[in-house]
């Protein structure tokens, strides 16, 4: 966010771009019906400013079971990685020495390359003395993007099955799908603490968290809470299916200084909506409100921050 | 001709590691002479591709056969296309043993990975 726009939430007509990203460690707790919630009350609050909608979870992505995007365009992503011309090639070594992946080998008079080992950083390439390597794309997935309901920008990744490597395809969706100026973005992260859900997070202004009141939902909401930490990035919660059984949730909070900024409670309303693909604000539509409250206490920590 | 085994500490007494990629160490043997070496898995603690970084060690100790007892992928397709033979140990329990069964030919041998791959990101 530029210094320009850290300035007191008052006019509440118009609001300044920022990106909040919402994971949550333990999978199933409602990440994508919470962002998408949060995404369909800006852009019903804020009818100038739709937010962009970026599904960050390439391996399963399904934030368009909500928000119904259609999806307009689409590109290719992948690594470049080496590809070896064994009449060249003088069998060295040099390349299996510097790769850090352990990528290529060198096994007597063969080179080969491990696809799925590659991290495409072209050490190989540079440093082969025969000029024996040369780089092609390998794909992993696409990006692809369009708009969806209440003229939301949405974007999204997809990994190819059986590809292992998600990090790229995040890398790329968030270098492709560009927030216009002043644009709220919301990064529905993938589940767990790995390497794509720091991916997702990186550069995001807020990160919001959401739990459940379980003993599995805690131990979780811990590990992402130390990823925030260790990335410096101001972090709230949510607490869904709240039934007020669960304490240590509260108390944990309380302790590492985490914000309960909003508790949706466990019901069965609820629970048939969003089975049925609506997100919480159609099936309550006070929570329209909540979410928007929710964002200005969200956006007045980031300008005071 | 040399034969490279997995094993759990760095003696031909030892146990048979049974993992490939990550076994603790490699006993590499030359089965007529029984004279041998061992060295530590230069990839016990790679964050990953222990299994071609392990190819390419038995390739660099130019062994023409391995015994352990887990091939995954990458190290399935490594040492197929270096032309090292792969055997499982079966009922061997030490390093020792499974070299006097790799003479007796009662080894299994591997015709394809035995596993899916370890790595993960």
């Amino acid at each position: 966010m530029n210094p320009s726009a850290r300035q007191p939430v008052r006019a509440t007509t118009s609001i300044n771009g920022m990106i909040i990203t919402v994971a949550s460690g333990k999978g199933g707790t409602g990440k994508t019906m919470v962002a998408a919630s949060l995404a369909l009350s800006l852009a019903a609050a804020y009818p100038q400013q739709p937010p962009l909608y970026l599904d960050c979870d390439v391996e399963a992505p399904n934030a368009h079971l909500f928000l119904h995007p259609t999806l307009a365009e689409q590109q290719e992503v992948g690594l470049l990685i080496p590809a070896v011309d064994e009449a060249k090639c003088t069998h060295c070594g040099k390349c299996a020495e510097i790769c850090q992946y352990h990528a290529i080998a060198v096994l007597g008079k063969k080179t080969l390359v491990f696809p799925q080992l590659c991290h495409g950083c072209g050490s190989c390439t540079a440093l082969c003395p025969e000029g024996a390597i040369t780089e092609v794309l390998d794909r992993m997935g696409i990006v692809e993007r369009g708009s969806a309901a209440a003229g939301i920008a949405f974007a999204r990744g997809v990994l190819d099955v059986g590809e292992p490597m998600a990090v790229p395809v995040i890398r790329q969706l968030k270098k492709w799908a560009l927030p216009r100026p002043g644009q709220v973005v919301i990064r529905d992260a993938p589940p767990g603490t790995s390497c794509p859900v720091v991916e997702t997070i990186r550069g995001s202004d807020y990160l919001l968290l959401v739990t459940e009141p379980t003993p599995f939902g805690l131990h979780d909401l811990r590990l992402a809470a130390q990823v925030a930490k260790e990335l410096n990035i101001p972090t709230g919660v949510i607490v869904n299916r709240e039934n007020g059984t669960y304490p240590e949730i509260d108390a944990f909070c309380e302790a590492d200084h985490l914000p309960i900024l909003l508790r949706i409670p466990f019901e069965r309303a609820i629970a048939e909506g969003v089975a049925r693909g609506k997100t919480l604000v159609d099936i309550h539509p006070e929570y329209g409100d909540r979410f928007r409250q929710m964002f200005l206490q969200i956006y007045e920590t980031i300008s005071h921050s | 001709m040399k034969i490279l085994l997995t094993a759990t500490s760095p003696s031909i007494d030892s146990n048979v590691d049974p993992r490939y990629g990550r076994g603790a160490y490699f006993i590499v043997v030359d089965p007529d002479t029984m004279e041998w070496q061992a060295h530590p898995n230069p990839g016990i603690g790679a964050s990953g591709g222990a299994g071609s970084l392990a190819a390419q060690f038995a390739s660099n100790q130019q062994a023409s056969s391995v015994v352990s007892g887990d091939f995954g992928p990458n190290a399935y397709n490594a040492l197929q296309a270096a032309g090292i033979a792969m055997y499982l140990f079966g009922s061997s329990a030490t390093v020792k043993e499974a070299i006097e069964n790799f003479k007796a030919g009662l080894l299994e041998s591997v015709g394809a990975p035995t596993g899916p791959g370890h790595h993960q990101h």
